[in-house]
C-alpha cells in the first residue's frame, strides 16, 4: 500500500514536471508567433538596434510615415538595445540560424551582408528598386557598391560619412593655430598636431579598437587615393605594397598623438574630450554632430569640422539598410516597409531626426541642418568610397581580423612589418 | 523481477526527466560542439548547407594551438588564473583569520567583506573600467588619480593596457568580489575545529605558529581545496568581467572565452567550437581529479 502511494506520488511529480515543460514551450511559441496575424496586412516585425537617442527618434519618425503610407499594416518594433548593435547582431545570427527571421532587419549596406547572402538568408530585391523607381535617384557609385553579382539585397535608409575631423577652436587658438584652417595632406596636419602637443593637451582623441580602425581607413583613403583604396577590397591593391607601408607609418604617427586611455573608451567619450577642451581633434563619423548638438554646442563657434586631411573629395560612406530575409512571415509587409524606407518622405523624416543624410539625391537640402547640407553636397559631388569600420568595405570576418591586428599593433604587441603582414592575412580571408 | 521493478521504478521515474534533460542539453550539446569542432565550417554559407562541409579531424585544434594569437590568449588565461587564485586565497584567509579572533562587530565585517559577491561582474566591471583608467600624469583619473592625491605617484601604471600583464589588473576586481566568499569558507573551517584541539596543543607546549602549522592547517586543507576548485573554475570561464572592462577586440585582454565569442560573431563556427572544447578540457583537468578524490573519500567512509 505504501509502495503504491509512492509510485503514485512519483507519477504525479513527473506529470507536473512535464506539464511545466509543455507550458513554457507554449508561451515561447506565442511570443514569436505575432507576425502571422492574418487580419488586414498583418504585423511587420522590423528588427533594428535603434533603441535610444536620435536613432530612436528617427525610427519613430519613419514609423509615422509608414502608418500613413500603409495603414493596413501594423509596425512591430523588434529593436534590441546594447553594444552599438552587437547585441542585436548576436540575436539576429541566432534567429536566422533557427529559420525564425524577422520580417525585415537593419544591416549595414555593403560587404557586411556577404555572410547572409552566402548563407542564402536574403532575398534579391533588385526588382523593388525598379518598382519603387529609386535607381535614378540614388547615386550610381552607391548602386555599384550595393550590387553583388548583379543583385541588390538591401535598401539604404540613410547615409553617414566616416572621414570627418571634429575640432575644438579654443584649443587650436591656444596652440597658436588658425581654427578655420584646413589641411591639405597628412604632413600638414602633423605640424598642427605637434603644435597642440606642445601645449600639453591631447592632440588627437581616439577610443577603442573600432574607432582606431575608423582612423586607419581614413589614413588609407588619404595616402592611397580613392582608386587604390577601393582596390584593397577587391584584391587589385596589394596590402604588402610600399604605398600601404607608408600609410601605416602615418597611422602609427597619428596614434602617437592620441590619449593613452583609448582602449577603455567608446566614441562618445573620445568626442567628449574635444567638447571639453581636453583634446584638439577627433576623427569620427558624422553621427558625432548629433553629440555636439545635444551638448548645446554650435558649429563654427564651439566646434569645427572638415574632411580628414588628404580625403577632401572622397566620401567615406556607410549606410543602414533594410533587407528581405528568406522565410519572412510577412514578406508583403516587409516590402511595404522597404517602400517607405525608400520613399522621399520616409528618408526625409528619418534623416532629419537621426542627423544623417538621405540616400536619395532628390531630397530638399533646405529641410536639413547646416552640417547635413554640406554632407548632402559632398555626397552628390564626391567620389563615394566604402567605409571599412562600418561593414561597407569588407565582410565581418575580414573586419574582425583587421580589428584584431590593429589592436595588437596599437597595444604595442606587434611592429609595423608584423602589422602589415597581419592585415594582409586578414584581408585575404 | 516485479519486486526489483517496484524498488527501482519510482526513483528512476523521478530522476528520469532531469537525466534526459541533462543528457540532451548538456552532454548532447557537448557532443554536437565537439563534432562541429572537427569540421571546416569556417563560413556562414556552410552553416546553412549552401557550401559543402568536410571533416578535418583535429586540424582546427592544431591550427589554434600553433597560432601566436591563441597562445597569447592561453597565456593571459594562465596569468589571470594564477593572480586571481593566489589573491582570493590569501586575502580570504587573512580576513577569516582576523574575524576568527573574537572581535567586536564580527557580523558587521563579515557582511561587509561578503557583500561585493552580491554585485554582478558586469555592474562592477563598469565601475572598475573607470577606476582602472590608464591615463597618467595630468589627465589621470580613477586609481591613478588617487595615487597622485596621496603622494604615491610612482604607483601609477597603465593597468590592463599593459600588453603582457594587463590581464592581471582585471583580476583585481575579481579578487575584490570573490575574497569574501573564500573568507566565509575558511571561517566555517575555523569554526569547525573544536577548541579542545587548540587547548590540547597549547598544553603540549606548541607556540602559535606550531599550532597553526600542525593542528589548524591540516584541518583546513579540504576547505582550501574546495575554495581552489570553485574559484579556479570561475576564473577559467572568465568572460563577463573582461567584456565589461575591456572590449572583445582588445588584444591585451584576450582570453579563450573572448576568442570563442569573436569566432562565433565572424560565423566561424568550427573554430568557436574548438575553442569551447579546449576550454572544457582545461576545466576538466581541474575538476575531474577533485571529483575522483572526493569519491574515494566517500567510499572509505
Amino acid at each position: 500500500m505504501r509502495n503504491g502511494l509512492r509510485v503514485a506520488g512519483a507519477l504525479v511529480g513527473t506529470a507536473a514536471l512535464l506539464a511545466l515543460a509543455a507550458c513554457s514551450g507554449d508561451s515561447g511559441n506565442d511570443s514569436t508567433g505575432g507576425g502571422t496575424d492574418a487580419a488586414s496586412g498583418g504585423n511587420v516585425e522590423v528588427f533594428t538596434w535603434w533603441a535610444a537617442g536620435s536613432e530612436k527618434a528617427g525610427l519613430d519618425a519613419l514609423v509615422t510615415v509608414f502608418d500613413e503610407q500603409h495603414p493596413d499594416f501594423t509596425f512591430e518594433n523588434g529593436a534590441v538595445a546594447g553594444g552599438a548593435g552587437s547585441a542585436a547582431k548576436d540575436l539576429l545570427q541566432t534567429r536566422l540560424q533557427a529559420n525564425d527571421p524577422p520580417d525585415t532587419f537593419q544591416a549595414h549596406a555593403g560587404k557586411e551582408l556577404t555572410d547572409y547572402i552566402d548563407a542564402a538568408q536574403l532575398e534579391d530585391i533588385s526588382d523593388l528598386y525598379d518598382q519603387y523607381g529609386v535607381k535614378d535617384v540614388f547615386p550610381a557609385d552607391l548602386i555599384d557598391l550595393l550590387t553583388v553579382d548583379g543583385k541588390i539585397y538591401s535598401m539604404p535608409s540613410n547615409i553617414h560619412r566616416s572621414n570627418m575631423v571634429w575640432a575644438n577652436p579654443a584649443v587650436l587658438t591656444e596652440a597658436g593655430l588658425d581654427p578655420a584652417a584646413t589641411y591639405e595632406t597628412m604632413d600638414d596636419w602633423f605640424v598642427a598636431l605637434d603644435a597642440v602637443k606642445a601645449t600639453g593637451k591631447t592632440p588627437l582623441s581616439v577610443a577603442t579598437t573600432w574607432t582606431q580602425v575608423n582612423l586607419l581607413e581614413t589614413v588609407l583613403m588619404a595616402d592611397l587615393g580613392a582608386e587604390a583604396y577601393n582596390g584593397l577590397w577587391d584584391g587589385s591593391t596589394d596590402w604588402e605594397s610600399p604605398e600601404v607601408t607608408a600609410a601605416l607609418e602615418d597611422f602609427q604617427k597619428l596614434m602617437s598623438y592620441t590619449n593613452t586611455d583609448r582602449d577603455g573608451l567608446d566614441w562618445p567619450e573620445a568626442t567628449q574630450l574635444v567638447m571639453d577642451g581636453q583634446a584638439a581633434f577627433n576623427v569620427m563619423g558624422d553621427w558625432a554632430v548629433a553629440a555636439f548638438e545635444e551638448a548645446g554646442k554650435t558649429a563654427g563657434a564651439d566646434f569645427t569640422y572638415f574632411p580628414v586631411p588628404g580625403t577632401d573629395g572622397m566620401f567615406g560612406f556607410l549606410a543602414d539598410s533594410f533587407t528581405l530575409p528568406v522565410g519572412a512571415k510577412n514578406p508583403d509587409g516587409a516590402k511595404a516597409w522597404i517602400e517607405t524606407v525608400s520613399s522621399l518622405e520616409g528618408q526625409t523624416a528619418f534623416n532629419k531626426a537621426k542627423g544623417s543624410i538621405p540616400a536619395r539625391t532628390d531630397a530638399n537640402p533646405a529641410d536639413f541642418s547646416e552640417y547635413q547640407q554640406t554632407a548632402i553636397t559632398s555626397f552628390a559631388e564626391d567620389t563615394i568610397v566604402p567605409s571599412l569600420a562600418h561593414g561597407a568595405a569588407a565582410s565581418i570576418a575580414v573586419l574582425n581580423g583587421i580589428s584584431d591586428a590593429t589592436s595588437k599593433f596599437t597595444s604595442g604587441a606587434s611592429d609595423l612589418a608584423q602589422y602589415q603582414a597581419d592585415l594582409a592575412a586578414a584581408a585575404a580571408e | 523481477m516485479i519486486q526489483s521493478a517496484r524498488r527501482w521504478g519510482p526513483p528512476l521515474l523521478l530522476v528520469a526527466p532531469s537525466l534526459i534533460l541533462v543528457g540532451v542539453f548538456v552532454y548532447g550539446l557537448i557532443g554536437i560542439n565537439f563534432s562541429t569542432s572537427t569540421t571546416d565550417m569556417h563560413k556562414a554559407a556552410q552553416s546553412t548547407g549552401q557550401a559543402p562541409v568536410s571533416r578535418v579531424g583535429f586540424q582546427n585544434y592544431l591550427d589554434l594551438l600553433a597560432s601566436p594569437e591563441f597562445q597569447h590568449s592561453l597565456m593571459n588565461l594562465l596569468i589571470y588564473t594564477v593572480v586571481f587564485l593566489v589573491g582570493t586565497m590569501v586575502v580570504g584567509f587573512v580576513w577569516a583569520w582576523l574575524l576568527d579572533k573574537p572581535i567586536k562587530g564580527e557580523g558587521f565585517f563579515r557582511a561587509v567583506y561578503l557583500f561585493p559577491m552580491a554585485v554582478s561582474f558586469v555592474a562592477s566591471g563598469v565601475v572598475w573600467r573607470w577606476l582602472l583608467n590608464s591615463n597618467q600624469g595630468e589627465n589621470a583619473s580613477g586609481l591613478n588619480r588617487l595615487f597622485q592625491m596621496i603622494g604615491l605617484d610612482a604607483l601609477q601604471n597603465n593597468w590592463w593596457n599593459n600588453v603582457t600583464f594587463g590581464i592581471a589588473a582585471i583580476a583585481i576586481p575579481a579578487i575584490w568580489q570573490l575574497s569574501g566568499y573564500v573568507m566565509a569558507l575558511f571561517l566555517a573551517g575555523f569554526r569547525g575545529i573544536p577548541d579542545e584541539l587548540r587547548e590540547a596543543a597549547r598544553m603540549d607546549g606548541a607556540n602559535e605558529w606550531k599550532l597553526y602549522r600542525h593542528v589548524l592547517f591540516p584541518q583546513l586543507t579540504p576547505i582550501a581545496l574546495s575554495a581552489l576548485i570553485i574559484v579556479g573554475h570561475m576564473s577559467l570561464k572568465a568572460f563577463d568581467l573582461i567584456m565589461s572592462i575591456s572590449k572583445p577586440s582588445n588584444y591585451q585582454t584576450k582570453v579563450p572565452a573572448v576568442d570563442m565569442y569573436v569566432f562565433k560573431s565572424s560565423f566561424d563556427y568550427a573554430n568557436a567550437a574548438a575553442v569551447g572544447a579546449i576550454l572544457l578540457v582545461i576545466v576538466a583537468f581541474v575538476i575531474v581529479p577533485y571529483l575522483i578524490s572526493l569519491n574515494r573519500k566517500e567510499k572509505i567512509r
